[in-house]
Protein backbone atom coordinates (compact mmCIF):
# COMPACT_ATOMS: atom_id res chain seq x y z
CA UNK A 1 0.00 0.00 0.00
CA UNK A 2 1.24 3.30 -1.05
CA UNK A 3 0.66 6.86 0.10
CA UNK A 4 -1.99 6.74 -2.16
CA UNK A 5 -4.10 4.09 -1.32
CA UNK A 6 -4.20 5.55 1.96
CA UNK A 7 -5.29 8.71 1.05
CA UNK A 8 -8.44 7.28 -1.49
CA UNK A 9 -9.13 4.76 1.69
CA UNK A 10 -9.52 8.28 3.92
CA UNK A 11 -11.69 9.78 1.55
CA UNK A 12 -13.86 6.58 0.88
CA UNK A 13 -14.93 6.29 4.88
CA UNK A 14 -15.88 9.92 5.18
CA UNK A 15 -17.00 10.65 1.40
CA UNK A 16 -18.83 7.62 0.63
CA UNK A 17 -21.37 8.38 3.35
CA UNK A 18 -22.45 11.69 1.94
CA UNK A 19 -22.53 10.48 -1.46
CA UNK A 20 -25.07 7.70 0.26
CA UNK A 21 -26.57 10.01 1.73
CA UNK A 22 -27.66 12.35 -0.75
CA UNK A 23 -28.63 8.87 -2.91
CA UNK A 24 -31.09 8.37 -0.31
CA UNK A 25 -32.52 11.93 0.11
CA UNK A 26 -33.03 11.78 -4.14
CA UNK A 27 -34.60 8.42 -3.82
CA UNK A 28 -37.08 9.42 -0.75
CA UNK A 29 -37.91 12.75 -3.34
CA UNK A 30 -37.98 11.27 -6.89
CA UNK A 31 -40.34 8.94 -4.54
CA UNK A 32 -42.68 11.38 -3.72
CA UNK A 33 -42.18 13.04 -6.82
CA UNK A 34 -43.74 9.90 -8.33
CA UNK A 35 -46.65 9.92 -5.41
CA UNK A 36 -47.74 13.37 -6.89
CA UNK A 37 -46.17 14.58 -3.12
CA UNK A 38 -43.68 17.52 -2.19
CA UNK A 39 -41.13 14.99 -0.79
CA UNK A 40 -39.16 15.77 2.01
CA UNK A 41 -35.55 17.81 2.20
CA UNK A 42 -32.95 16.20 0.32
CA UNK A 43 -30.47 16.02 3.04
CA UNK A 44 -33.75 14.17 5.60
CA UNK A 45 -32.27 10.72 5.32
CA UNK A 46 -28.85 13.10 7.49
CA UNK A 47 -31.59 14.85 9.33
CA UNK A 48 -33.00 11.40 10.34
CA UNK A 49 -29.63 10.28 11.46
CA UNK A 50 -28.77 13.35 13.90
CA UNK A 51 -32.09 12.89 15.15
CA UNK A 52 -31.97 9.09 15.71
CA UNK A 53 -27.90 9.72 17.58
CA UNK A 54 -29.39 11.99 19.84
CA UNK A 55 -32.53 9.78 21.04
CA UNK A 56 -31.97 7.25 24.02
CA UNK A 57 -30.77 4.06 23.41
CA UNK A 58 -32.90 1.36 24.51
CA UNK A 59 -31.36 -2.48 23.94
CA UNK A 60 -33.10 -5.76 25.00
CA UNK A 61 -29.73 -6.84 24.88
CA UNK A 62 -25.77 -6.24 25.43
CA UNK A 63 -25.08 -7.42 22.25
CA UNK A 64 -27.51 -6.14 19.97
CA UNK A 65 -25.92 -2.99 18.89
CA UNK A 66 -22.18 -5.02 18.72
CA UNK A 67 -23.39 -6.10 15.46
CA UNK A 68 -24.63 -3.06 13.70
CA UNK A 69 -21.03 -1.99 14.59
CA UNK A 70 -19.90 -5.21 12.82
CA UNK A 71 -22.46 -4.10 9.67
CA UNK A 72 -20.89 -1.44 9.07
CA UNK A 73 -17.63 -2.10 9.52
CA UNK A 74 -17.60 -4.62 6.84
CA UNK A 75 -19.22 -2.59 4.10
CA UNK A 76 -16.68 -0.14 5.00
CA UNK A 77 -14.26 -2.98 4.18
CA UNK A 78 -15.95 -4.85 1.45
CA UNK A 79 -16.10 -0.50 0.34
CA UNK A 80 -12.40 -0.19 1.22
CA UNK A 81 -11.44 -3.27 -1.02
CA UNK A 82 -13.72 -2.28 -4.28
CA UNK A 83 -12.37 0.56 -4.15
CA UNK A 84 -8.59 -0.65 -4.36
CA UNK A 85 -9.62 -3.17 -6.86
CA UNK A 86 -9.10 -6.08 -4.81
CA UNK A 87 -10.47 -9.46 -5.90
CA UNK A 88 -14.02 -9.45 -6.47
CA UNK A 89 -14.58 -12.99 -4.90
CA UNK A 90 -13.44 -11.81 -1.43
CA UNK A 91 -15.60 -8.69 -2.17
CA UNK A 92 -18.49 -10.23 -2.17
CA UNK A 93 -17.27 -12.91 0.78
CA UNK A 94 -16.75 -9.28 3.08
CA UNK A 95 -20.01 -8.46 2.00
CA UNK A 96 -21.88 -11.61 3.10
CA UNK A 97 -20.57 -11.19 6.63
CA UNK A 98 -22.14 -8.15 6.63
CA UNK A 99 -25.27 -8.72 5.49
CA UNK A 100 -25.21 -11.73 7.91
CA UNK A 101 -24.17 -9.96 11.18
CA UNK A 102 -27.51 -7.84 10.87
CA UNK A 103 -29.47 -11.42 10.65
CA UNK A 104 -28.14 -12.04 13.61
CA UNK A 105 -28.57 -8.85 15.78
CA UNK A 106 -32.08 -9.07 14.40
CA UNK A 107 -32.08 -12.61 15.43
CA UNK A 108 -30.43 -11.67 18.98
CA UNK A 109 -33.24 -9.44 19.69
CA UNK A 110 -36.11 -12.25 20.20
CA UNK A 111 -38.66 -10.43 18.98
CA UNK A 112 -40.87 -12.09 16.99
CA UNK A 113 -41.02 -9.76 13.82
CA UNK A 114 -37.53 -9.62 14.05
CA UNK A 115 -36.89 -12.86 13.41
CA UNK A 116 -39.48 -13.23 10.60
CA UNK A 117 -37.41 -10.53 9.08
CA UNK A 118 -34.33 -12.10 9.76
CA UNK A 119 -35.19 -15.69 8.60
CA UNK A 120 -36.43 -13.41 5.59
CA UNK A 121 -33.19 -12.04 4.84
CA UNK A 122 -31.53 -15.21 4.86
CA UNK A 123 -33.75 -16.21 1.95
CA UNK A 124 -33.08 -12.86 -0.02
CA UNK A 125 -29.60 -14.22 0.42
CA UNK A 126 -30.23 -17.73 -0.85
CA UNK A 127 -31.81 -15.55 -3.80
CA UNK A 128 -29.11 -13.00 -5.14
CA UNK A 129 -25.77 -14.92 -3.83
CA UNK A 130 -25.67 -17.39 -7.11
CA UNK A 131 -26.14 -14.93 -9.31
CA UNK A 132 -23.04 -12.62 -7.28
CA UNK A 133 -20.87 -15.69 -7.41
CA UNK A 134 -21.56 -15.76 -11.75
CA UNK A 135 -20.72 -12.33 -11.78
CA UNK A 136 -17.43 -12.72 -10.27
CA UNK A 137 -17.29 -16.05 -12.27
CA UNK A 138 -18.09 -14.05 -15.70
CA UNK A 139 -14.74 -11.18 -14.50
CA UNK A 140 -12.71 -13.95 -14.21
CA UNK A 141 -13.75 -15.63 -17.56
CA UNK A 142 -13.02 -12.10 -19.30
CA UNK A 143 -10.20 -11.33 -17.48
CA UNK A 144 -8.20 -14.43 -16.46
CA UNK A 145 -8.02 -12.91 -12.65
CA UNK A 146 -10.95 -12.30 -9.87
CA UNK A 147 -8.65 -9.38 -9.56
CA UNK A 148 -10.46 -5.70 -10.35
CA UNK A 149 -7.33 -4.06 -11.23
CA UNK A 150 -7.28 -6.32 -14.43
CA UNK A 151 -10.39 -4.75 -15.71
CA UNK A 152 -9.48 -0.96 -15.74
CA UNK A 153 -7.09 -1.34 -18.44
CA UNK A 154 -9.49 -3.87 -20.51
CA UNK A 155 -9.63 -3.21 -24.07
CA UNK A 156 -13.25 -3.43 -24.28
CA UNK A 157 -16.43 -2.49 -21.37
CA UNK A 158 -17.37 -5.27 -19.50
CA UNK A 159 -20.96 -4.71 -20.27
CA UNK A 160 -20.36 -5.61 -23.49
CA UNK A 161 -20.24 -9.79 -23.00
CA UNK A 162 -22.14 -9.76 -20.07
CA UNK A 163 -25.18 -7.90 -20.84
CA UNK A 164 -27.99 -10.88 -19.06
CA UNK A 165 -25.90 -10.49 -15.94
CA UNK A 166 -25.98 -7.11 -15.74
CA UNK A 167 -29.76 -7.71 -16.06
CA UNK A 168 -29.74 -9.88 -13.12
CA UNK A 169 -27.68 -7.71 -11.11
CA UNK A 170 -30.36 -4.92 -11.46
CA UNK A 171 -32.71 -7.47 -10.12
CA UNK A 172 -29.74 -7.85 -7.00
CA UNK A 173 -29.71 -4.10 -6.31
CA UNK A 174 -33.61 -4.14 -5.90
CA UNK A 175 -33.37 -7.17 -3.47
CA UNK A 176 -30.39 -6.07 -1.32
CA UNK A 177 -31.73 -2.37 -0.89
CA UNK A 178 -34.70 -3.67 0.36
CA UNK A 179 -36.95 -1.95 -2.37
CA UNK A 180 -40.10 -3.25 -3.66
CA UNK A 181 -41.17 -5.92 -4.74
CA UNK A 182 -38.72 -7.19 -2.43
CA UNK A 183 -38.48 -5.36 0.76
CA UNK A 184 -40.33 -7.72 2.88
CA UNK A 185 -36.95 -8.42 5.44
CA UNK A 186 -37.57 -4.51 6.47
CA UNK A 187 -38.34 -1.61 4.73
CA UNK A 188 -37.62 2.06 4.35
CA UNK A 189 -39.42 4.91 4.01
CA UNK A 190 -43.45 5.18 5.42
CA UNK A 191 -44.43 1.67 4.13
CA UNK A 192 -43.85 -0.97 6.93
CA UNK A 193 -43.97 -5.19 6.67
CA UNK A 194 -43.99 -6.50 9.89
CA UNK A 195 -43.64 -3.38 12.08
CA UNK A 196 -40.57 -2.95 10.85
CA UNK A 197 -38.82 -6.22 10.23
CA UNK A 198 -35.45 -6.62 11.61
CA UNK A 199 -34.81 -3.54 12.91
CA UNK A 200 -37.80 -3.77 14.87
CA UNK A 201 -36.07 -3.59 18.15
CA UNK A 202 -33.13 -1.04 17.25
CA UNK A 203 -33.45 2.75 18.82
CA UNK A 204 -31.83 5.79 18.62
CA UNK A 205 -27.94 5.32 17.66
CA UNK A 206 -28.34 1.86 16.92
CA UNK A 207 -30.66 2.62 14.52
CA UNK A 208 -28.50 5.60 13.13
CA UNK A 209 -25.80 2.83 12.36
CA UNK A 210 -27.98 0.72 10.46
CA UNK A 211 -28.84 3.87 8.67
CA UNK A 212 -24.64 4.99 7.63
CA UNK A 213 -24.69 1.02 7.07
CA UNK A 214 -27.27 1.68 4.41
CA UNK A 215 -25.66 5.02 2.62
CA UNK A 216 -22.30 2.30 2.28
CA UNK A 217 -24.50 -0.21 1.10
CA UNK A 218 -25.71 2.35 -1.55
CA UNK A 219 -22.65 3.25 -2.52
CA UNK A 220 -21.10 -0.34 -3.04
CA UNK A 221 -24.11 -1.66 -4.59
CA UNK A 222 -23.73 1.42 -6.96
CA UNK A 223 -20.33 0.55 -7.22
CA UNK A 224 -20.72 -2.87 -8.38
CA UNK A 225 -22.93 -1.57 -11.52
CA UNK A 226 -19.85 0.84 -12.16
CA UNK A 227 -17.56 -2.42 -12.24
CA UNK A 228 -19.63 -3.13 -15.48
CA UNK A 229 -17.88 0.25 -17.58
CA UNK A 230 -15.09 0.43 -15.16
CA UNK A 231 -12.78 1.81 -18.39
CA UNK A 232 -14.38 4.83 -18.37
CA UNK A 233 -15.15 6.33 -15.15
CA UNK A 234 -17.87 9.12 -16.54
CA UNK A 235 -20.01 6.58 -18.63
CA UNK A 236 -19.48 3.92 -15.09
CA UNK A 237 -21.11 6.59 -12.99
CA UNK A 238 -23.50 7.62 -15.50
CA UNK A 239 -24.53 3.62 -15.95
CA UNK A 240 -25.05 2.99 -11.85
CA UNK A 241 -26.77 6.09 -11.65
CA UNK A 242 -29.29 5.08 -14.56
CA UNK A 243 -29.71 1.36 -12.66
CA UNK A 244 -30.33 3.21 -9.10
CA UNK A 245 -33.18 5.12 -10.66
CA UNK A 246 -34.32 1.95 -12.28
CA UNK A 247 -34.47 0.78 -8.97
CA UNK A 248 -36.65 3.74 -7.56
CA UNK A 249 -38.68 3.49 -10.06
CA UNK A 250 -39.46 -0.38 -9.82
CA UNK A 251 -39.88 0.82 -6.34
CA UNK A 252 -42.39 3.08 -7.39
CA UNK A 253 -44.42 0.72 -9.76
CA UNK A 254 -44.44 -2.38 -8.10
CA UNK A 255 -46.36 -4.39 -5.03
CA UNK A 256 -45.00 -6.29 -2.40
CA UNK A 257 -44.32 -9.66 -3.40
CA UNK A 258 -43.89 -13.60 -0.90
CA UNK A 259 -40.65 -14.60 -0.55
CA UNK A 260 -41.36 -17.98 -2.39
CA UNK A 261 -41.70 -15.95 -5.51
CA UNK A 262 -38.49 -13.86 -5.76
CA UNK A 263 -36.79 -17.37 -5.02
CA UNK A 264 -38.58 -18.56 -8.15
CA UNK A 265 -37.62 -15.51 -9.96
CA UNK A 266 -33.89 -15.42 -9.18
CA UNK A 267 -33.57 -19.21 -8.96
CA UNK A 268 -35.14 -19.70 -12.54
CA UNK A 269 -35.15 -16.67 -14.16
CA UNK A 270 -32.04 -15.11 -13.84
CA UNK A 271 -29.82 -17.64 -12.49
CA UNK A 272 -30.94 -19.27 -16.41
CA UNK A 273 -30.08 -16.31 -18.14
CA UNK A 274 -26.93 -15.51 -16.16
CA UNK A 275 -25.65 -19.40 -16.66
CA UNK A 276 -26.33 -18.57 -20.60
CA UNK A 277 -23.82 -16.04 -20.39
CA UNK A 278 -21.68 -17.63 -18.60
CA UNK A 279 -21.65 -20.66 -20.58
CA UNK A 280 -21.51 -18.18 -23.96
CA UNK A 281 -18.07 -16.68 -22.48
CA UNK A 282 -16.80 -20.03 -21.60
CA UNK A 283 -17.43 -21.62 -25.21
CA UNK A 284 -16.55 -18.54 -27.25
CA UNK A 285 -13.20 -18.17 -24.89
CA UNK A 286 -13.62 -13.92 -25.17
CA UNK A 287 -10.54 -12.10 -23.54
CA UNK A 288 -10.95 -8.22 -22.97
CA UNK A 289 -7.51 -7.74 -21.55
CA UNK B 1 -32.91 21.73 15.79
CA UNK B 2 -32.47 18.14 15.23
CA UNK B 3 -35.24 16.51 16.71
CA UNK B 4 -37.67 19.29 15.10
CA UNK B 5 -36.43 17.84 11.17
CA UNK B 6 -37.98 14.46 11.51
CA UNK B 7 -40.17 13.78 13.79
CA UNK B 8 -41.65 9.84 13.40
CA UNK B 9 -45.01 8.91 15.13
CA UNK B 10 -46.30 6.13 15.91
CA UNK B 11 -49.98 5.29 15.91
CA UNK B 12 -52.06 4.12 18.52
CA UNK B 13 -55.75 3.12 18.09
CA UNK B 14 -57.02 2.96 21.66
CA UNK B 15 -60.50 1.42 20.63
CA UNK B 16 -61.46 4.80 18.24
CA UNK B 17 -64.02 4.14 15.95
CA UNK B 18 -61.41 4.98 12.66
CA UNK B 19 -63.04 8.29 11.84
CA UNK B 20 -59.47 10.04 13.55
CA UNK B 21 -57.76 6.84 12.15
CA UNK B 22 -58.90 7.76 8.58
CA UNK B 23 -57.57 11.16 9.04
CA UNK B 24 -54.08 10.17 10.46
CA UNK B 25 -53.73 8.35 7.19
CA UNK B 26 -55.19 11.36 5.37
CA UNK B 27 -52.13 13.68 6.23
CA UNK B 28 -49.89 11.03 4.92
CA UNK B 29 -51.21 11.48 1.29
CA UNK B 30 -50.36 13.52 -1.76
CA UNK B 31 -52.72 16.11 -0.65
CA UNK B 32 -51.72 16.76 2.90
CA UNK B 33 -48.47 15.05 2.87
CA UNK B 34 -46.96 14.92 6.31
CA UNK B 35 -43.63 13.81 4.86
CA UNK B 36 -42.74 17.56 4.05
CA UNK B 37 -41.86 18.12 7.35
CA UNK B 38 -39.92 15.16 7.80
CA UNK B 39 -42.91 12.85 9.04
CA UNK B 40 -42.73 9.13 8.83
CA UNK B 41 -45.69 6.74 10.23
CA UNK B 42 -43.24 4.08 11.85
CA UNK B 43 -44.18 0.72 12.74
CA UNK B 44 -42.33 0.59 15.83
CA UNK B 45 -42.40 2.11 19.04
CA UNK B 46 -38.69 2.27 19.50
CA UNK B 47 -37.93 4.50 17.04
CA UNK B 48 -40.81 6.83 17.23
CA UNK B 49 -40.65 10.09 18.77
CA UNK B 50 -44.10 11.20 18.68
CA UNK B 51 -47.15 8.77 19.72
CA UNK B 52 -50.72 9.97 18.36
CA UNK B 53 -53.28 8.79 19.80
CA UNK B 54 -57.19 7.69 18.90
CA UNK B 55 -59.80 6.74 21.16
CA UNK B 56 -60.95 6.65 24.62
CA UNK B 57 -58.89 4.79 27.56
CA UNK B 58 -60.77 1.79 28.72
CA UNK B 59 -60.17 -1.08 30.78
CA UNK B 60 -59.28 -3.43 28.36
CA UNK B 61 -56.85 -1.69 26.01
CA UNK B 62 -54.96 0.31 29.34
CA UNK B 63 -52.21 -1.84 29.66
CA UNK B 64 -51.21 -2.09 25.80
CA UNK B 65 -51.32 1.52 25.92
CA UNK B 66 -49.05 1.66 29.06
CA UNK B 67 -46.56 -0.91 27.78
CA UNK B 68 -46.07 1.37 24.19
CA UNK B 69 -45.96 4.33 25.63
CA UNK B 70 -43.19 2.96 28.03
CA UNK B 71 -40.94 1.58 25.06
CA UNK B 72 -41.25 5.08 23.29
CA UNK B 73 -37.35 6.43 24.28
CA UNK B 74 -36.69 9.65 25.24
CA UNK B 75 -37.35 12.52 24.30
CA UNK B 76 -40.99 11.66 23.38
CA UNK B 77 -43.93 13.09 23.33
CA UNK B 78 -47.49 12.27 23.50
CA UNK B 79 -50.29 13.98 21.11
CA UNK B 80 -54.00 13.15 21.62
CA UNK B 81 -55.76 13.31 18.77
CA UNK B 82 -59.63 13.42 18.57
CA UNK B 83 -62.66 14.06 21.51
CA UNK B 84 -62.06 10.55 22.33
CA UNK B 85 -58.88 10.40 23.11
CA UNK B 86 -58.75 13.99 24.64
CA UNK B 87 -61.37 13.74 26.97
CA UNK B 88 -63.07 10.60 26.55
CA UNK B 89 -65.77 12.40 23.69
CA UNK B 90 -69.09 10.31 23.37
CA UNK B 91 -68.07 7.57 25.58
CA UNK B 92 -67.21 9.46 29.00
CA UNK B 93 -69.31 7.99 31.13
CA UNK B 94 -69.44 4.37 29.52
CA UNK B 95 -68.64 1.49 32.26
CA UNK B 96 -65.99 0.17 30.39
CA UNK B 97 -64.06 3.63 29.36
CA UNK B 98 -61.42 5.38 32.06
CA UNK B 99 -61.30 8.83 29.87
CA UNK B 100 -59.02 10.36 27.81
CA UNK B 101 -55.51 9.54 27.23
CA UNK B 102 -54.25 12.07 30.16
CA UNK B 103 -55.80 10.07 32.61
CA UNK B 104 -53.04 6.69 31.73
CA UNK B 105 -49.70 8.59 30.65
CA UNK B 106 -48.94 12.23 30.34
CA UNK B 107 -50.06 14.01 27.40
CA UNK B 108 -48.61 17.34 25.48
CA UNK B 109 -50.75 18.57 23.04
CA UNK B 110 -54.61 17.84 22.10
CA UNK B 111 -56.01 18.35 18.76
CA UNK B 112 -59.95 17.96 19.49
CA UNK B 113 -62.74 17.57 17.13
CA UNK B 114 -64.83 14.79 15.86
CA UNK B 115 -62.92 13.89 13.92
CA UNK B 116 -60.30 16.53 13.47
CA UNK B 117 -59.30 17.57 10.10
CA UNK B 118 -55.96 16.15 8.72
CA UNK B 119 -54.59 20.43 8.54
CA UNK B 120 -55.74 20.10 12.68
CA UNK B 121 -53.99 17.08 12.95
CA UNK B 122 -51.00 18.44 11.33
CA UNK B 123 -50.87 21.61 13.27
CA UNK B 124 -51.07 19.03 16.14
CA UNK B 125 -47.95 17.83 15.41
CA UNK B 126 -45.91 20.86 14.37
CA UNK B 127 -47.18 21.99 17.61
CA UNK B 128 -45.57 18.89 19.23
CA UNK B 129 -41.87 19.84 17.83
CA UNK B 130 -41.30 22.31 19.84
CA UNK B 131 -42.18 20.67 23.34
CA UNK B 132 -40.00 17.90 21.66
CA UNK B 133 -37.35 20.53 21.28
CA UNK B 134 -38.18 21.99 24.68
CA UNK B 135 -37.83 18.18 26.61
CA UNK B 136 -34.53 17.64 24.51
CA UNK B 137 -33.00 21.11 26.29
CA UNK B 138 -34.34 20.53 29.36
CA UNK B 139 -33.82 16.53 29.43
CA UNK B 140 -36.83 15.74 30.44
CA UNK B 141 -37.64 12.54 30.43
CA UNK B 142 -40.99 10.74 30.62
CA UNK B 143 -41.51 8.49 33.70
CA UNK B 144 -42.02 4.83 33.17
CA UNK B 145 -45.92 4.26 33.63
CA UNK B 146 -46.39 1.06 35.70
CA UNK B 147 -48.84 -1.79 34.28
CA UNK B 148 -51.04 -3.11 36.67
CA UNK B 149 -52.36 -6.36 36.50
CA UNK B 150 -55.99 -6.44 35.68
CA UNK B 151 -57.29 -3.27 35.49
CA UNK B 152 -61.30 -3.02 36.81
CA UNK B 153 -63.56 0.24 37.27
CA UNK B 154 -63.16 0.98 41.05
CA UNK B 155 -67.46 0.52 41.11
CA UNK B 156 -67.56 -3.05 39.93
Amino acid sequence: MNMNDILLAVLVIFVAPVIGCLYAGIDRKITARLQGRVGPPLLQPYYDVRKLLSKDNLVVNPSQNFYVVVYVAFLILSLLMLVLKADILMIIFVYTVSSIALIVGGMSTGSPYARIGSSREIMAILAYEPILILYALAIYLLTGTFKLSALVNASTPLLMYTPLIFIAMIVVLNIKLKKSPFDYSTSHHGHQELVKGMTTEYSGPGMAGIEIGHFYEYVFLTGLIFVFWAVNPLIGVLISAAAFFLVTLIDNITARVYWQWMLKLSWTLLLAISIVNIAFLYFSGVKIV
Amino acid sequence: MSLAKSPWIIHVNCNSCNGCDIEVVACLTPLYDAERFGVLNIGTPKQADIMVVTGSINYKNVNVLKNIYNQIPDPKVVLAVGACASTGGIFHNCYNVIGGVDQVIPVDAYVPGCCPRPEAILDGVVAALSILENKKKGNIKGKEVKLKGKEVPSNA
